[in-house]
């Protein structure tokens, strides 16, 4: 903000030169009119590609929308609610917001807790740092569909993890059983995840001043004391942020129940909205009760991140 | 020396401590490595193992046979082409048109900027799942641009977060040494290319990392608008092959597996290659932003 100041106000040579040449500052587009050129394709992408399709999902919610080929006019009439009962009132698509609460109930927790403490440990040890950054970070920046390989390897019935278990296993097996299919999406979630969310830990906890520690230390306040009452709070906008992203991630689910589980199997068990949205809206051809769960996911979305930055934020906010 | 044993004291906890948390991260680097290195070991045996002996290579069970079973049934080279175009496509777009915008945000005062601006941090809220559907109705049926690279491409052309960055670094750059290229005659295109280009070549670096992971790494929508395999990414065909093919092939897990360390390999590479860039980088723009 610092750089911003100088630059709206020049001084020295800068102020000088401009006195002398007031010509400069009498367009009405600004000092330098060809920034707006140079904006324009970024403009026209954003209004194209995200803000008019935006609008053009609640359109197509609240109309009966359907393919035609292209060029084709015809008649698309205005339904109202119509859209979103049929969604709000299907089955399928009320157990795959189940099923999203079941995954955030899980996997937001897992998240917070895991990486605050692999954030707050990486903190304090220098030997192979950089080691333990790039292990944590590779699950994040590999594609999804890689990683699901190996984890349909790892757990399908008779894979290594059931092997370790012996007896233990669960049967029916993770990915084929109705209770466990969800969790263990959650669990490879927070896995693939983590690593992000170690890194805006680990820039949090850069910014608690050390005094801070020292003089607990000093009032006789023990390391855990000390973490309840010193890190958890110094990283609480960290901690909103990382509840939100893990929100929407969950709320984005795709890949993982469409691979992992084959489709959000067992019978529906691990569905996602997004999930049906892509069964309802290209496969099925119906994409105005597509474009309606959409609408209602993201309200959801919204509504559950407030909630949390009510619950995480504290009272500061 | 009443100072000193409290002191040695707290020492010998705080390295007990660092000890703790030493094998803690130890567990977990190999919590989120061992998948990876299964990866490479399953994607090598001739038939699967699936006992604790087969997580250690055994020379007798090693081929290459799931690599040329699987680039049988989707060509890797013509995924890893289609992937390298999408990807390539989207890079291109936004350091083209990121830079130009993000000099204008930075150093440029014209009417609108302040709106332009407050565009590019709004867009980074807009969740993509509510975009799907026009942009599928958009793309595939009105513009026609199903299987084509640029229907591909379009929803993620310039990626917002690397414009945020470049705006960043031209902020950091002083306005008097524009003021003083200005006054000489240059032009903003030169200016731009000749002088504040090359003092922000690291954002370039950052940025193209921060976008190949997108679009390389996407499933979703290359996945609905792709219906002809020659232009599949690899994410993609590779899918396919889990959910379609995988079951008809004599060691399905080894196929797949093999599949999956080409995908995973370019980026992984990139990754330990510009370690640096990636992680201070990556994290300092999500902070800020």
């Amino acid at each position: 903000m610092s750089l911003r100041t100088v630059q709206d106000s020049p001084v020295g040579v800068t102020a000088n030169r401009q006195l002398t040449r007031p010509r400069k500052k009498t367009s009405p587009l600004g000092r330098q009119p060809l920034g707006l050129l140079f904006s324009a394709p970024y403009v026209v992408y954003v209004l194209g590609v995200l803000a008019f399709p935006l609008g053009y999902a609640v359109y197509i919610s609240f109309h009966d929308y359907f393919f035609t080929a292209p060029g084709v006019q015809v008649d698309r009439p205005f339904v109202g609610l119509d859209n979103y009962v049929t969604i709000l009132s299907d089955p399928a698509v009320q157990r795959s917001f189940l099923n999203i609460l079941i995954f955030l109930v899980i996997n937001v927790p897992l998240t917070v807790g895991l990486s605050l403490i692999l954030a707050n440990a990486l903190n304090r040890v220098t030997r192979l740092r950089t080691f333990f950054r790039v292990s944590y970070f590779v699950p994040y920046i590999t594609a999804s569909v890689a990683v699901v390989g190996v984890w349909l390897f790892l757990f399908q019935e008779n894979g290594l993890v059931n092997v370790l278990l012996g007896p233990l296993a669960p049967d029916p097996s993770w990915l084929v059983s109705s209770w466990l299919a969800m969790p263990t999406v959650a669990l490879y979630v927070t896995w693939k995840q983590l690593g992000f969310f170690i890194l805006l830990y680990l820039a949090a906890l850069q910014n608690i001043p050390e005094e801070l520690y020292e003089s607990a230390s000093v009032d006789g306040a023990n390391k855990w004391a000390q973490f309840w009452n010193i890190t958890v709070p110094g990283v609480r906008s960290a901690s909103v942020l990382v509840t939100l992203l893990a929100t929407i991630t969950g709320a984005n689910l795709f890949t993982e129940p469409y691979l992992l589980t084959g489709g959000g199997g067992p019978d529906g068990a691990s569905s996602s909205p997004v999930f049906l949205m892509y069964q309802k809206g290209i496969l099925q051809g119906n994409p105005d009760v597509a474009a309606a769960l959409g609408v209602v996911l993201v309200l959801g979305v919204l509504l559950v991140a407030l909630i949390q930055k009510r619950l995480v934020g504290g009272k500061e906010d | 020396m009443a100072r000193f044993k409290p002191h040695q004291e707290k020492t010998e906890k705080r390295r007990n401590l660092t000890v703790g948390s030493f094998l803690m991260l130890a567990v977990g680097a190999f919590v989120f490595l061992f998948p990876f290195y299964y990866m490479l070991i399953g994607s090598l045996q001739a038939s699967p193992d699936t006992s604790v002996a087969g997580a250690f290579p055994n020379p007798a069970n090693l081929s290459l046979e799931n690599y040329t079973e699987i680039n049988d049934r989707i060509s890797l080279l013509i995924g890893l082409m289609n992937s390298g175009i999408f990807t390539g496509g989207v890079i291109l777009c936004t350091v083209v048109f990121g830079l130009l915008v993000g000099y204008a945000l930075a150093q440029m005062q014209f009417r609108g900027r302040g709106v332009v601006f407050g565009m590019m941090l709004l867009v980074q809220m807009i969740p993509f799942q509510l975009l799907l559907i026009p942009l599928y109705v958009m793309i595939a049926r009105d513009y026609g641009l199903a299987d084509s690279y640029l229907g591909m491409i379009l929803p993620f052309a310039i990626n917002s977060t690397a414009v945020f960055v470049f705006r960043q670094y031209f902020l950091q750059l002083p306005a008097s040494l524009f003021e003083a290229a200005r006054i000489d005659g240059a032009s903003e295109l030169r200016i731009l290319w000749q002088i504040a280009i090359p003092l922000v070549r690291p954002a370039i670096v950052t940025a193209i990392l921060l976008t190949f992971i997108g679009p390389w790494n996407e499933f979703l929508w290359p996945f609905l608008i792709t219906k002809d395999a020659a232009l599949q990414p690899l994410a993609v065909s590779l899918a396919n092959y889990i959910s379609n093919i995988a079951a008809t092939a004599s060691n399905p897990f080894g196929a797949i597996l093999a599949g999956a360390c080409v995908l995973a390999a370019p980026a992984i590479a990139l990754f330990i290659f510009f370690q640096r860039q990636f992680i201070s980088n990556n994290l300092g723009s999500s902070v800020k932003g």
